[in-house]
């Protein structure tokens, strides 16, 4: 997993990346509306996945609230556009700005007094679901009922972020190829070495004479700021918010679940993984409302769940690019020599 | 005005003696196999089904229903631990997270499959009778199961205490390589712990399938109510288990007497969050997780 960041920056994922991403735009604008709506969830998800990724897969801080951060951003769009008619992209940064607060004072706080692994875990559900019922009991909020968007049109309205589905779709697809170009990036860069010397093991890296705590607290409040964006997008697409609908344990779930799924700690298992589980849960969910079995689509999400971690414990991408190098094995065409000489 | 506030206080002490057997369950788990079991909650609603459909099928008491619930979910388990938990329990702590909320959605979803998703009250006669203890009155659906789990919280403290299984349970939790060396059977220990900690969720469930109408979702409410209980005393402690249990039964109660109804659900969760801040291993923890 980490062979892949270590030496020259390989071109090839760059490429496939863009040919998928061309692949999907080009699909945008051909494809069904049905197709189109349950691909903009997938995106939206990829991009939340990606930014749990950094928290766990990079930074090494496992977060099962992260639905908090997620509604946080929601909100901050849902009630400056319903209620002011300020402009969602205010929203989004507004949602940014207190969701990385949130964040960073949940981080400052519990590593302050040496809360963490699974203890931080426990804490960010904790704070998910007290925010729930606060929301759910703030009339200026919407409490119960939630906010409602006014209805979409088809004029597509850039500045107020508000078009059809298929507009949404590609500020989907945005945001997608945005998160996997940022964690790319943001991998490579120096931050991305500090944060996975301190996942791998955080007192060696404090002998390096990284300062843990602060970075602790950096890797996790730009998770929670990138995760309100999907937020603020999410609840754009979804047209209204409830409590229970996006700050539960439901979200929490939906969002680990493509990063698991793919390939925790890469680039594209948010992806993969989002492809993969999100399709399958609608499937499922639709034959069981239409047989009349409500719950077919949590066992079929259980049983990947359980899986998954059972025979692909680092999820479905690396396993894909284990296969493909050993059906193909490029190496040895160009760097016969190097190679023996490792040896 | 102080009649009220003991009968709040009571209800809450008596609530308070059945969460307390529902965190023991979780703590047992944590402290001899450092696993967390997410899927608690599935397991209380296990119980809760199983008294329903006891008292309504054969109409025996509640009691009985608990007797069955012990077994039923004992072997549960004893199975699960066996056929899948163990395959996780020397992998790191997120894995074992994601397992056990895949375990958790499935269980919701075999319910909901297997039940629908509407409530289902328990028609039990045992809540319209009272007592009276002076100024305070209990219910009686409330005081057996709080009597049941008092009673069962004390055996299986004297059973982990005194028998020679509850001695090398211990040794295990405190120790798992040095029980390995000195011969220690772990897989079975690892086996039955689970189940232990399985009949004591599905117990608590069937005692309080009089007060709580049985419904699939009901399971993640007593999945965190758990933890939180459990933290609040110290993951991995036995008093604490019984201690955070009393603590959240009164707080909850209070709080909805004090505040609105839906403070009764955030306070717990209030009360978590300052605990863990201040006092992350709980009244009870332990040093090293």
């Amino acid at each position: 997993m980490q062979k892949r960041f270590e030496g020259a920056p390989d071109i090839k994922p760059w490429l496939a990346g863009a040919m998928v991403f061309a692949i999907l735009a080009v699909a945008g604008a051909l494809a069904n509306p049905y197709l189109i709506s349950l691909m903009t969830i997938v995106l939206l998800f990829t991009f939340l996945g990606q930014s749990w990724n950094l928290m766990l897969g990079i930074g090494g801080q496992l977060s099962i609230g992260h639905a908090l951060f997620v509604a946080l951003g929601a909100y901050s769009v849902a009630v400056l556009d319903v209620k002011y008619g300020i402009s969602p992209w205010i929203g989004l940064l507004l949602g940014m700005f207190i969701a990385g607060c949130a964040g960073a004072v949940l981080a400052w706080l519990s590593f302050r007094f040496e809360v963490r692994g699974i203890y931080f875990a426990l804490l960010t559900i904790a704070a998910a679901e007290f925010a729930r019922i606060m929301f759910s009991g703030w009339e200026f909020v919407g409490a119960m009922q939630g906010l409602f968007f006014p209805a979409p049109t088809n004029a597509i309205e850039f500045a107020m972020l508000r078009g059809d589905a298929r507009f949404y779709y590609f500020v989907a697809l945005a945001l997608a190829a945005l998160g996997i170009v940022g964690t790319e990036l943001i991998s490579r860069s120096y931050l991305g070495y500090v944060w996975r010397a301190m996942r791998d093991d955080e007192q060696a890296a404090r002998a390096l004479g990284v300062r843990t705590f602060r970075h602790k607290i950096l890797v996790i409040a730009i998770s929670a700021a990138t995760a309100a964006v999907g937020g603020g997008i999410l609840a754009l697409v979804q047209g209204s918010i409830f409590p229970d609908s996006i700050m539960g344990m439901g979200p929490s779930v939906d969002v680990l679940i493509g990063p698991v799924v793919g390939g925790l700690g890469t680039t594209f298992g948010p992806l993969v993984g989002s492809l993969a589980a999100i399709p399958l849960n609608h499937l499922m969910g639709a034959l069981g409302d239409s047989l009349r079995i409500p719950g077919l689509n949590n066992i079929a999400y259980g049983i990947v769940l359980v899986l998954v971690v059972w025979f692909l414990p680092d999820g479905i991408w690396p396993a894909m690019v284990r296969l493909s190098k050993a059906i193909r094995p490029p190496s040895r065409v160009w760097l016969p020599q190097p190679r023996k000489a490792e040896e | 005005m102080l009649s009220l506030w003991l009968n709040v206080l009571a209800s809450g002490v008596l609530l308070g003696l059945v969460y307390g057997l529902v965190a023991l369950g979780l703590t047992i788990i944590f402290g001899v196999m450092r696993v967390v079991n997410f899927a608690h909650g599935e397991m209380v609603v296990f119980g809760v089904y199983i008294g329903y459909w006891a008292v309504r099928l054969w109409a025996v008491p509640v009691i009985v229903a608990a007797a069955v619930a012990a077994v039923v979910m004992f072997v549960f388990g004893y199975l699960l631990e066996t056929l899948l938990v163990k395959r996780f329990v020397n992998r790191p702590h997120h894995y074992q997270f994601i397992v056990f909320i895949g375990l958790s959605l499935l269980f919701t979803g075999v319910l909901l499959v297997t039940f629908g998703p509407d409530p289902r009250p328990t028609a039990s006669q045992l809540s319209f009778h009272t007592v009276s203890l002076g100024p305070v009155t209990l219910d009686l659906a409330r005081l057996q199961a709080a009597a049941t789990a008092g009673l069962l919280i004390t055996l299986l403290g004297a059973y982990l205490k005194f028998s020679s299984f509850g001695r090398s349970l211990r040794a295990a939790a405190d120790n798992r390589l040095g029980g390995l060396v000195v011969g220690l059977n772990i897989p079975r220990v690892y086996a039955v712990t689970f189940g232990i900690g399985a009949a004591c969720a599905g117990v608590a469930g069937a005692l309080i399938s009089p007060l709580f109408d049985a419904q699939p979702y009901l399971a993640v409410d007593f999945t965190l109510l758990a933890f939180v209980t459990v933290i609040v005393g110290g993951l991995g402690s036995f008093s604490g288990a019984l201690l955070g249990g009393l603590l959240i039964g009164v707080a909850e109660a209070i709080a909805a007497l004090t505040f609105s109804p839906s403070m009764k659900t955030a306070l717990p969760y209030a009360l978590l969050i300052i605990i863990l801040i201040f006092r992350p291993r709980g009244f009870f923890g332990a040093k090293e997780i």
